[in-house]
């Protein structure tokens, strides 16, 4: 192994890359660690602002209905580097007016959370339209069923109209997904060490620019292609009782 | 439950016999005006048709009995127990619309099969989950409905994998599983093929000869002469002409029924 890698010149980045110190490996790894804990925990959060978002804009008074568009618009509208920068000072700048308030000192935002909030704002607004679109094709009749039996209505939700839009929402979820991954690479900006932040500390330290960014980017790529099968998995279950568009097997 | 105590004391024999009791019912979509003031009744095994044509307001008529339309105005009472409505026509008790919508089980034209789920699931779903049965004794009481219904051996097929009769005959499994009081059809054989609409006629058929009390929207005027015990032809939201099948068809008075009857035969 040793001679093949000398042979190749690659000796080098294999000793930079190896998991315990004096190697940067270990802080990539939990640099991704870190990524993934904010995108697990923003996409979560996302899916929750977007289901109650959904059901708000379809069925909410006016002022909900209002308060949503803003809502969307606003998020879509918006970069989402310039929406970090906003949302996590003012954030933190909130958290701690309050604790001043009730006599507290400075609070130091813990990194995870402020992660989470802040990338879970972004998604909960392209969430809230993949689900708002997914609801709407569902064919009203089995909504219309589920009523006609006396179902109550967040029965009728649970039951009948989430597992019914998932095949319609899965493929737009499965991007949003991707996305929260991604994005929790521009938590950098805030001095978060999440995966790209672990990387550029490294390269700069070693100068191995090449090597780090490479990792970096293989590392994004293993978390894309386990989330492709996984929700290619979701999907097929999503699917279940429909005919494939191909025709054939059941 | 707590149905026993809301429901008119079996002792007051002519209400309790009274399965369905619509009064004065209107209902307006917007400014059109689609049912102009409706009554009827239906008593414990009647099989009532309702016929008309189309735009005449009989589907929304039968779906405004468990409040799937909204009526303007007007006055429901199902097996005895007045529906609660607000001034605008709107159920004003969420609660007793439920509880009254399970005894109501309808089947529709277009099936609306839950298409999530297999034949067995889309039977059981409503006595487990609304009505709390006991799943095992829910799932045995499902293969005996399928069965009867000729489906046993689809069981655990999607409802997407059916022929549209199929899919109807299940969906009056799933209907007969909630035991309810009263059946509502609207137009159950409609958007089926011609061939299949004899194999879901049969189904209704039986269940009329065994007593139950059904209301059937229907097109089908020789099927509503054999099965039906009262036929009301609805005209531009109004109640043209009820009777017996053997008056309604065998001697109809208004010249509007003459002339539907006639252009439909």
């Amino acid at each position: 192994m040793t001679g093949l890698l000398d042979s190749l010149g690659l000796a080098q980045s294999a000793e930079l890359l190896s998991l315990s110190p004096p190697g940067w490996g270990g802080n990539l790894l939990r640099g991704l660690s870190h990524s993934l804990q904010i995108a697990f925990g923003a996409y979560a959060l996302g899916l929750v602002i977007g289901l109650f978002g959904a059901y708000g804009k379809l069925y909410g008074g006016k002022v909900t209905r209002d308060l949503l568009a803003i809502y969307t618009t606003v998020i879509r509208a918006v970069p989402e580097l310039v929406l970090i920068l906003i949302l996590y000072y003012v954030g933190s700048d909130i958290i701690n007016k309050i604790s001043a308030a009730m006599g507290g000192g400075r609070v130091e935002v813990n990194g995870v959370a402020a992660g989470i909030w802040v990338l879970g704002v972004v998604q909960g607004a392209y969430a809230t339209e993949i689900l708002r679109g997914a609801i709407q094709a569902v064919p009203p009749g089995q909504i219309e069923a589920a009523k006609s039996f006396g179902m109550p209505a967040f029965m009728t939700m649970r039951r009948v109209t989430i597992p019914a839009m998932m095949s319609f929402a899965v493929p737009g979820l499965a991007n949003l997904w991707l996305i929260a991954t991604k994005d929790t690479a521009l938590l950098a900006v805030v001095g978060f060490n999440e995966l790209t932040l672990e990387t550029r500390q490294a390269a700069s330290s070693t100068r191995a620019y090449f090597t780090f960014f490479l990792a970096a980017g293989f590392l994004y790529l293993v978390v894309t292609l386990c989330s492709g099968g996984v929700f290619a998995r979701i999907e097929k279950w999503a699917r279940r009782g429909q005919p494939s568009l191909k025709g054939g097997s059941r | 439950m707590d149905t026993a105590k809301a429901v008119t004391p079996a002792d007051d024999a002519s209400a309790s016999q009274e399965a369905i009791k619509v009064e004065d019912l209107h209902k307006s979509f917007g400014k059109l005006e689609v049912l102009k003031g409706v009554s009827l009744t239906a008593h414990k095994g009647d099989v009532v048709a309702i016929i008309g044509g189309s735009g005449s307001g009989k589907s929304t008529m039968l779906r405004s009995i468990n409040f799937l339309e909204t009526p303007s105005s007007g006055r429901i009472t199902i097996g005895g127990e007045l529906v609660e409505m607000h001034a605008d026509g709107s159920p004003s008790n969420r609660r007793q619309i439920e509880r009254i919508r399970t005894r109501l089980a309808m089947v529709f034209q277009q099936f609306n099969l839950w298409t999530h789920r297999t034949l067995l699931e889309n039977v059981i779903e409503v006595p487990v989950h609304v009505l709390k049965v006991p799943k095992a004794q829910a799932i045995k009481r499902a293969h005996e409905l399928l069965e009867r219904v000729g489906l046993g051996d689809k069981a655990d097929t999607y409802p997407a994998y059916l022929s549209g009769g199929q899919q109807q005959r299940a969906a009056i499994a799933r209907a007969l599983a909630v035991d309810p009081s009263v059946m509502l059809f609207d137009e159950p054989t409609s958007a089926l093929d011609p061939e299949l609409v004899g194999e879901v006629l049969t189904v209704i058929r039986d269940l009329a000869a065994e007593g139950r009390t059904m209301l059937l929207v229907t097109h089908e005027m020789k099927f509503a002469r054999e099965v039906a015990n009262h036929v009301v032809y609805l005209y531009q939201g109004c109640i043209e002409e009820q009777g017996s099948p053997a008056e309604v068809f065998g001697n109809p008075k208004s010249e509007r029924l003459k002339q539907f009857l006639s252009s439909v035969t």
